[in-house]
């Protein structure tokens, strides 16, 4: 709070970098940044385990599924959609990919071409009913919840797949340059996906969108395209993160992902996307992310149980939220 | 049955016809349609489906989740959700299951405590999304982390078993009916009166459907709220008291994905997530429909596999002739 008068006194002399640089700091992604490190101070005080590059890698390969489905999830959010069958979409791809090619013989490389195409197909007929049909977004991503997850067990019939050749693992288990080979996917399309929203008339559509829908209707934003093209993008997102997990992991099973849709929302919107939509980015997205991956990892490695890190992530999330609010309200008065 | 006699006393205008029409074009008479077809085409598929002690299973089994997709359609009329409430129950019935052992203990308060400690969840959950303004999603979902994680950082996960048979108020029988089944009837009876003819009632729709209209016909949506998301917590407290008493051991972990039943019920009921509309009547039928579904599937050997699959299909078609439906209706005003 000193911090915040301060730094409201300052630019009350008006020096243009001071006021720039308060309006990032300030910025919900600002602020969400400050806590991520002070959490990394704190958590790096518990355990000499944290703070190395070794340990940050490896969390951050974790990571790639959820932040994969985490971008197109933002996108949605921020129309004030949402989608509940990134889980099964997961899962469902990834069962299509191991029993085509352990059951039907289908080469792997074909297979897996498939767990994306089966993916973007469910994310496409979501697409398609929200917009053809009008089913509002919760409800059709409820409904395929359940149905996706259920073709998932149907195929399968609870058995597994596994028993993948060497060459399947490298995007899951090894490295590329000293780094995660799938954390190079995450970070170009993080990259690629950020610079779509925040620079391009498709983005700002999207914004607009979330705003209010009929007014960009009306001033001419291909509302239902976009839409559709976002909730297939989605579907995409998740057979691609099916299949890296797979990679990952080395198995696949039909419950495979159950709940996962719960943790890509929570980082979307501890990243400072409003439920409501109209507002949030990339930036914000990927930070909210990292934030709860590293404090699962750090609270674990400074000895607190797993289950007490799950309780103090719940407060976490509800805090962030809060402080946001209340500096947003603050800074949004003058 | 209950809906014919609500559906029915809604209704001013005289003309038993008129009455019937407007019945069956609504939710709850879709929904009963569905049901009625349900029971005929498995019933004669295979006669077994209606034996007394299916029924009855059906019923038992829908009874729990029905007393908690009242708390939600409230919650979800208002223009809210609560994620969270599939946590609350398995903590509410872990609770409820660790007071019944205790030695000496009367076994009315292993009952009422968790209808105490579930309005007070709610209480709080409510004064975050009413007076702090956080979102319902956000709030419930910080929730459902910190519920999950206290219960079993608390407990080890462990199972509770050797409950006294006097605590096992879902396993009795009152005219050749499991209780739970009268506490899903009468609850939906009594909250249906209440959210339809009363003004506290009738505020929640106010402010799910016109938040900015309610304040202006001084309807405080903060009191409101609080109110909603307590009255959830209670309905909840009962469910879970419901769901302990049911089986003969209680493991004090989370049922996985019970939210997600629970929400589903409620919307395939007819509440509109937009806030505004539905009835708990609705969301009552559509639980029972639901169960009956998933139970009849298996008596036309519908591959244990598929069940779910076939089970999010049917939810899909429900939820299309309802849509279908409200777009003939707001044509018919329009024309």
């Amino acid at each position: 709070m000193a911090v915040t008068e301060r730094s409201s006194q300052l630019t009350k002399q008006s020096n243009p970098i001071v006021s720039r640089l308060r309006a990032v700091v300030l910025s919900k992604e600002g602020i969400l940044f400050l806590i991520m490190i002070a959490a990394m101070f704190i958590l790096s005080l518990l355990t000499d385990k944290f703070l190395t590059t070794n340990n940050l890698l490896n969390q951050l390969r974790l990571v790639t599924e959820i932040g994969l489905m985490a971008l197109p999830m933002t996108f949605i959010i921020i129309t004030g959609g949402i989608d509940l069958s990134v889980g099964s979409i997961f899962g469902l791809s990834a069962i299509v990919m191991g029993f085509l090619w352990q059951d039907s013989g289908w080469p792997l490389e074909l297979a897996i071409i498939m767990c994306i195409v089966v993916g973007t197909i469910a994310g496409f007929i979501n697409g398609l009913f929200i917009v053809r049909v009008g089913v509002p977004p919760l409800i059709m991503t409820l409904a395929t919840l359940a149905l996706y997850r259920g073709m998932a067990l149907g195929v399968s019939e609870a058995r597994s797949a596994r028993g993948f050749p060497d060459w399947f693992f490298d995007l899951g288990q090894r490295q590329f340059l000293g780094i995660p080979s799938q954390l190079w996917i995450l970070l170009i399309a993080a990259i690629m996906v950020g610079i779509i929203l925040a620079r391009t008339p498709f983005g700002r559509g999207i914004y607009a969108m979330g705003n209010n829908e009929l007014a960009a209707r009306f001033s001419g934003i291909p509302v239902r395209l976009y839409k559709l093209v976002i909730y297939t993008f989605s579907g995409f997102m998740a057979g691609l993160a099916g299949y890296i997990f797979t990679s990952r992991i080395s198995t696949t099973r039909a419950d495979m992902g159950t709940g996962l849709e719960l943790d890509v929302i929570a980082a979307v919107v501890l990243g400072g996307t409003s439920i409501n939509g109209g507002s949030g980015s990339i930036v914000g997205t990927m930070i909210g992310l990292i934030l709860i991956q590293l404090l699962k990892n750090g609270l674990l490695l400074g000895g607190v149980k797993g289950d007490a890190t799950i309780v103090i992530i719940g407060a976490i999330l509800i805090l962030a939220i809060l402080i946001n609010n209340l500096v947003q309200r603050r800074t949004g008065g003058d | 049955m209950t809906a014919t006699t609500v559906s029915a006393a809604r209704q001013s205008s005289p003309g038993w016809l008129k009455n019937l029409r407007t019945l069956v074009s609504g939710q709850e008479g879709a929904l009963t349609l569905s049901l009625v077809l349900l029971v005929i085409v498995v019933g004669t598929a295979n006669p077994r489906f209606l034996a007394q002690q299916n029924i009855s299973d059906i019923l038992l089994n829908s009874s729990y989740i029905a007393v908690a997709a009242i708390g939600m359609s409230a919650v979800i009329i208002s223009g809210n959700i609560d994620i969270s409430v599939g946590a609350m129950i398995g903590v509410l019935a872990t609770i409820s299951g660790q007071l019944s052992i205790v030695p000496g203990m009367p076994i009315w308060i292993s009952w009422l405590v968790p209808l105490i400690v579930g309005p007070l969840i709610g209480a709080v959950t409510g004064f975050l999304v009413a007076y702090l303004r956080i979102p319902s999603i956000v709030v419930s979902l910080g929730m459902m982390s910190i519920l999950k994680g206290g219960l079993i950082l608390a407990t080890g996960g462990v199972w509770i078993y050797n409950m006294p048979p006097e605590y096992k108020l879902a396993q009795q029988s009152f005219l050749g009916l499991p209780v739970p089944v009268y506490f899903m009837l009468v609850l939906t009876i009594l909250a249906a009166l209440w959210m339809r003819y009363s003004p506290s009632g009738r505020a929640i729709y106010a402010v799910g459907g016109n938040k900015e209209a309610a304040l202006l016909s001084g309807i405080s949506s903060r009191t409101v709220l609080m109110r909603v998301f307590m009255f959830n917590g209670l309905m909840v407290g009962i469910s879970s008291v419901l769901f302990a008493t049911q089986f003969s051991s209680i493991q004090s972990t989370v049922p996985n994905g019970l939210e997600l039943t629970i929400i589903t019920s409620a919307v395939v009921g007819g509440v509109s997530i937009l806030g505004g509309t539905g009835t708990v009547i609705g969301a009552t039928l559509a639980t029972i429909l639901l169960r009956a579904i998933g139970n009849g599937m298996i008596f036309i050997n519908v591959s244990a596999y598929w069940l779910q699959a076939v089970q999010g299909t049917l939810i899909l078609v429900t939820v299309l002739i309802d849509l279908l439906r409200r777009r003939r209706q707001a044509a018919q005003i329009r024309g």
